[in-house]
């Protein structure tokens, strides 16, 4: 089964890129933009057919190493 | 004083840490490396700067994660002292040997430069050789080396007295200047300025044997 895991920074944690990435749209004449947010997502394939295995896998590796604690937050999303 | 210096894929400032030490120590460090699961016999274990694992996911995450450092965590929950620079410090908040986070720099560059610090924790096992009151000139290069951790843990650190180090003109935005925090037992040393490249006058000065010879008093 594949599941989807999308990682971002938590709210308040600087994000330079975001706003890096804002300023350019600004400049290209994207006025009406007032936020940008850049999220990190993994497509996993796990090899296993039991809808809440692959789930628990799935938040256990988030959890352990896709995201930090400190500051980021994620969902776990299955695609198939 | 025993060390060991961990090396990572990646790592470039191994070679220069281990020098360091071994001037410090008149002893060459053992070295040990990232897929090795047990430490040598030693007092103090460095982790280098660097960009281990390419910086791939986080910088330090990868590297928090290989089997040495289950042997560092171990190490240090003994009460052994570990000295994490750069790179290394990143290792150690991602392993959890520290609080909070490195992200990047406030103006998105890389920083590479000479930089003072304020000794803020005179008494610690990695400062102690200091004088009171004095400041540390000493290199920094990084692009990820903005400490930031949630307002209760900065609370803890300033209130417990474990920022070791702050930046005296803050070249990455790093909360409270913070340069180097110590673990709550204080054996634990984390900092993004290179001590390690300062510690001789044909580099541009030797501000940083601070450190290593404090390690060399606290061991003595």
């Amino acid at each position: 089964m594949k599941v989807k895991i999308t990682v971002s920074l938590r709210t308040g944690v600087l994000d330079p890129a975001a706003e890096t990435i804002h300023r350019s749209m600004g400049q290209l004449g994207f006025e009406a933009v007032t936020s940008v947010v850049q999220r990190r997502v993994f497509e996993v394939d796990i090899a296993k057919s039991d809808r809440d295995a692959v789930l628990a896998e799935a938040h256990a590796m988030a959890d352990k190493l896709l995201a930090n604690p400190v500051i980021e937050t994620f969902t776990v999303d299955l695609v198939e | 004083m025993r060390v060991a210096v961990v090396t990572f894929p990646g790592s470039n400032c191994d070679r220069d840490l281990a020098v360091a030490f071994a001037r410090a120590t008149g002893r060459i460090p053992k070295r040990v490396w990232h897929a090795d699961s047990e430490l040598p016999s030693v007092d103090v274990v460095g982790l280098p700067g660097g960009f281990s694992y390419g910086d791939y996911l986080r910088c330090g995450a990868i590297a928090a994660r290989s089997p040495i450092m289950r042997a560092v965590a171990d190490f240090a929950a003994r009460g052994g002292r570990v000295l994490g620079i750069c790179n290394g410090f990143q290792i150690l908040t991602e392993a959890g040997l520290l609080p909070g986070a490195l992200i990047g720099n406030r103006d998105r560059r890389f920083v590479s430069r000479w930089v003072e610090l304020d000794v803020t924790h005179p008494d610690s096992d990695f400062t102690r050789a200091g004088k009171a009151g004095q400041r540390l000139r000493v290199p920094i290069a990084h692009h990820d080396g903005n400490y930031t951790a949630d307002a209760e843990t900065l609370a803890r650190l300033e209130g417990d007295g474990r920022v070791a180090f702050r930046y005296v003109d803050n070249p990455n935005g790093s909360a409270h200047d913070i340069a180097g925090i110590l673990s709550a037992g204080g054996n634990v040393l984390g900092l993004m300025p290179h001590p390690e490249r300062a510690i001789d006058k044909a580099l541009g000065g030797t501000d940083g044997s601070v450190v290593f010879r404090s390690l060399v008093e606290a061991l003595a």
